[in-house]
């Protein structure tokens, strides 16, 4: 059961070999049973899930199903969920309960998905190793000494111990993809607006896009089906159609062209990972698709402009924690300044203190021109790299991370490798465009994510792409030694 | 030395939408605390703003009231600061490209010159809550029911000399917003609220002294105290070889003084930076010319219209087409009497005077324009005296009724049957025989004025009801017969 993907266990509901309050449970009592390996649910959540499954029971046996209807799912932590703990993997929100649903949320109960609980995460979103996370390190299926990429490492882990058979998780710079690379599943970051950002706690406003995390491209693209679409509560929301995502799914890639950046397969990449992407190339050639050789010039310059913009939008998105009327407050404050600086300073980890204080910096007067407006500068130049190649090809493949999974602890103390972690993917946010990362292979038996990259709105493609490589191939189905 | 005033004001006006600038929550005055305040204004985790299309809708009538460029491309900015009351800790705002650009609007001045005061730009921003410090033992209480409230704050150049052409400034907008229905002008509930830039310069200097900025000042008369008090401070200040620090500073009404409130030194900075939660506001040519067309008479042209159209004098139609209300009323009234001078004298003068001692806007105003209409109708056809009119008036205004009700119930009709006015004026006559004799031994040039006595005594026996001037011509005819 627990190797079943979503669409297959829709199919098996629908047949009535089990119900949802049957899946339901079994998948609550192996979180129970096994999640101390890998920490990856911060709340769990027993009874709601049950009742949640017990309703769609009693609907399909009226015959009112939704796409997703009896589906065991969890959500990051960073989506407000009415009446769970949302924590954002932060001391700060601790004690936070919503009182709403994120659009998303709703949307995916609309459906009838069940929420067995809220997945681990590095805090606020801000960390490429899920270690960041005030409740604890998120460690990777495959080998539990090493991490499991984040933000959304919570969400990853749990879909590759299959705990959970697909999550939602959210993509800033690479949060989706890299975890989904390193714990060997599928992760889908859309077009910047294709989901609605209401109700996901903000790190980096311009840059933060939901997306599902799953076993497989099939499954992405039914959880995409349900998350998105335009939401009048998100000015940033995307008017644009949705297609339906499965329909395209067995489309043909012959004649598909596909670009390799020169600067994605350059000096600091893992030769097992080179290989493997190259193989997953050569599967595409073997379908029928033509590769060339494509340049992102200012490919360089992604990190240093992400790490201007995105903590600039965060020193002021995360301002609102501040004590007066939710999450952490210090005790017994003396004065306002005092409540403030206490506050802050106990509710908030480091990583977030650091990115807090480099987005002041940025936008401090006297240098905002020499750092947000020339980040902005960048970020239009890397668009239009981007732009000006997808004239030329239709999708952009390349490795997801430069390595594979590292170990717990080994790049904790030194930021600046860390950021290194996001150097294929962070581009993307920058551009805003939509890019997928699937298995594709192993380097040090670890797994290895194929980066599919395409233009806005391309989702339908990307999972088609990704769908037809995954006939092809069974790296999707590899499960972690001992699952 | 002589000195030469510079004034520049920051007039803040809550836009009259029925909901707030970002979230759907009721703006109405006078809730209970926090019952008006939404997820959106509380600074929820994960909650998004959506610009209310109506405030953008009467700002840019406002841009067309006072002959301004339209911003076709707005921007709104988050102003970074932290305040208890300020729940996103950053107030969303416009800097660099507001919705309304330069414009002007012409004061007409005491001694009816008129001025030109040039308005630097306008723009949308969201207005705080209110910090409570009473009441709650050392502790605050916030308030967030005006959290989000829509303001358009109104920067006009330095180009007021005094503290007369400051609120003559303040009044000429105020008469502005509230004939556009976009701010109902309450001062006194702070829909209105005016910062004063103040510096002093010796006479002829091209360079401008520096300013000290008088905050928050809620009335027409405020205005011109504070900043009379604040030139003669900073006169002082001068020529005993001191120095103005630019400041903001608070002008205390009950002791007509200001006081620093802060320093440029200890203000914040801001780290202005645009809103990533909201897209640039695009504006094209046809939605500006509708509005255009729906614009409603402003006060210059109303003021023109009144002298044209119902031979007023100057300052009576200034008086009565500032404040939009009070010249309706004033139109109603005129078109029912065919007389506007009648109108016009009663609404300035009995009407105004009962308004201001109650405190009462004519919105309130307990007589109707009906109600007025029949009073004065009863003036020209001599059914009243005009002595008599008031006391049909003072009725009127507190138990109200109509003219003719009341006239007939208190037996106040006007006496015009000359027999009876003969009666009284022979009784007079013989009764008064000193004052006859004095008459009759008057110089004739002398007479004139001493007929007022007798007139006196019939109005007193007739208890004001005999006709004034039946009165006047048989009194003189029946003395002058004596003589």
């Amino acid at each position: 059961m627990f190797n079943l993907t979503l669409t297959e266990l829709a199919t098996r509901l629908a047949q009535g070999d089990f119900s949802s309050v049957e899946l339901t449970q079994a998948y609550l009592d192996r979180i129970q049973a096994l999640d101390s390996q890998y920490n990856s649910f911060i709340t769990l959540a027993a009874d709601s899930a049950l009742e949640q499954a017990k309703l769609a029971d009693e609907l399909r046996k009226k015959g009112q199903v939704g796409l997703l209807s009896g589906l065991p799912i969890a959500h990051k932590d960073l989506f407000c969920t009415a009446g769970l703990k949302t924590s954002c993997g932060s001391k700060m929100l601790d004690n936070f309960i919503s009182p709403y649903n994120a659009t998303l949320v709703e949307r995916l109960n609309q459906a009838g998905a069940v929420t067995l609980g809220k997945t681990n995460m590095d805090e606020f979103a801000m960390g490429s190793s899920n270690e960041s996370s005030y409740y604890g390190p998120v460690r990777n299926p495959w080998d539990t000494d090493r991490v499991p990429g984040g933000s959304s490492g919570g969400s990853a882990a749990a879909v590759a111990a299959r705990l959970v058979p697909a999550c939602t998780g959210s993509d800033t710079g690479g949060s989706i993809r890299q975890p989904a690379a390193l714990c060997g599943i599928t992760g889908l970051k859309p077009t910047y607006g294709r989901i609605s950002r209401y109700g996901m706690v903000a790190y980096a406003s311009s840059f933060d896009q939901a997306g599902p995390m799953t076993r497989s491209a099939e499954d992405a693209a039914l959880m995409l089906q349900v998350m998105a679409g335009l939401d009048p509560l998100d000015s940033t929301s995307a008017d644009q159609p949705v297609p339906d995502y499965r329909a395209h799914l067995n489309d043909s890639l012959a004649g598909l062209k596909i670009g390799l950046p020169k600067e994605y397969f350059a000096e600091g990449l893992d030769p097992g990972i080179a290989q493997q992407v190259q193989a997953a190339i050569q599967e595409f050639e073997r379908m029928g698709a033509q590769v060339k050789e494509v340049s992102l010039p200012n490919t360089e310059l992604c990190i240093p402009a992400y790490y201007i913009l995105a903590p600039a939008e965060a020193s002021s998105n995360l301002s609102r924690f501040d004590g007066v009327r939710y999450g952490y407050r210090c005790e017994s404050p003396v004065d306002l300044e005092d409540l403030y600086k206490r506050s802050r300073g106990e509710g908030f980890g480091s990583e977030v203190k650091r990115r807090i204080m480099v987005g002041t910096y940025a936008l401090s007067e006297g240098f905002y021109d020499a750092y947000y407006r020339k980040a902005q500068q960048i970020r239009r130049m890397i668009q239009q790299d981007f732009l000006t190649v997808l004239k030329d090809v239709d999708v952009i493949m390349a490795p997801t991370t430069p390595q594979p999974a590292f170990k717990l602890g080994e790049k904790n103390s030194d930021p600046v490798a860390m950021y290194m972690e996001d150097i294929y993917t962070l581009s993307l946010n920058l551009a805003g465009l939509p890019g997928m990362s699937i298995p594709c292979g192993q380097s040090q038996g670890l797994p290895v994510g194929l980066q599919i990259i395409g233009s806005y709105f391309s989702e339908a493609k990307l999972l088609n792409i990704a769908h037809q490589f995954q006939l092809a191939t069974d790296w999707h189905q590899q499960s972690p030694a001992g699952l | 030395m002589e000195w030469e005033t510079v004034i520049g004001l920051e007039i803040h006006a809550q836009l009259s939408t029925r909901t707030k600038i970002f979230s759907g929550a009721s703006t109405a005055f006078g809730a209970e605390p926090n019952t008006q305040a939404c997820a959106i204004d509380l600074a929820l985790p994960g909650t998004l703003p959506v610009v209310n299309e109506n405030a953008l809708r009467m700002a840019v009538m406002f841009g067309l009231a006072v002959n301004a460029e339209i911003g076709k491309r707005s921007v709104f900015d988050r102003k970074n600061y932290f305040y208890p009351d300020l729940p996103k800790g950053y107030q969303t705002t416009q800097l660099a490209e507001p919705i309304v650009g330069a414009g002007y609007i012409d004061i007409t001045l005491d001694d009816g010159e008129t001025r030109r005061v040039r308005i630097h730009h306008a723009h949308l921003e969201e207005d705080a809550g209110k910090s409570l410090h009473e009441d709650f033992h050392g502790m605050s209480g916030i308030d967030l029911n005006r959290a989000g409230t829509p303001l358009i704050e109104i920067v006009s150049e330095p180009d007021m000399r005094s503290a007369k052409e400051a609120s003559a400034y303040a009044r000429k907008i105020h008469a502005i917003i509230t004939t556009l229905g976009i701010c109902d002008g309450n001062m006194a509930e702070g829909s209105m609220r005016c910062d004063c830039n103040v510096s002093v310069r010796p006479k002829g200097s091209p360079t401008l002294g520096t300013r000290t900025e008088l905050k928050n000042i809620n009335s027409f008369r405020f205005i011109e105290r504070a900043i009379e008090t604040e030139v003669a401070r900073q006169i002082d200040l001068i020529e005993d070889g001191g120095r103005v620090i630019q400041e903001t500073r608070l002008y205390d009404p009950d002791k007509n003084e200001t006081r620093s409130m802060r320093s440029k030194e200890e203000a914040n900075d801001y780290r202005y930076f645009p809103c990533p939660d909201l897209l640039p506001v695009i504006i094209d040519d046809s939605y500006i010319a509708d509005i255009q067309k729906s614009l409603p008479e402003l006060p210059d042209a109303r003021k023109q219209r009144f002298i044209d159209e119902y031979q007023l004098s100057e300052y009576d139609a200034g008086v009565l087409s500032t404040y939009r209300p009070q010249a309706d009323y004033f139109e109603s009234v005129a078109k029912h009497t065919q007389d506007a001078k009648l109108s016009a004298n009663w609404i300035t003068g009995e009407l105004a005077k009962h308004l201001n001692q109650h405190d009462i806007d004519i919105t309130a105003c307990p007589v109707s324009t009906e109600q007025l209409s029949g009073l004065l109708l009863r003036i020209q056809d001599e059914t009243l005296t005009g002595k008599i009119a008031k006391t049909v008036f003072e009725v009127m205004w507190n138990d109200g009724g109509s003219a003719d009700e009341i006239i007939e119930a208190k037996g106040l009709k006007q006496v015009t049957d000359s027999a009876a006015i003969e009666a009284i004026v022979d009784q007079v006559i013989a009764s008064c025989t000193a004052q006859v004799e004095q008459y009759i031994a008057a110089e004739p040039d002398k007479r004139g004025k001493m007929l007022g006595f007798f007139m006196g005594q019939v109005m007193k026996l007739s208890q004001g009801k005999a006709n004034p001037g039946q009165v006047q011509g048989l009194m003189k005819q029946k003395l002058d017969a004596l003589t």
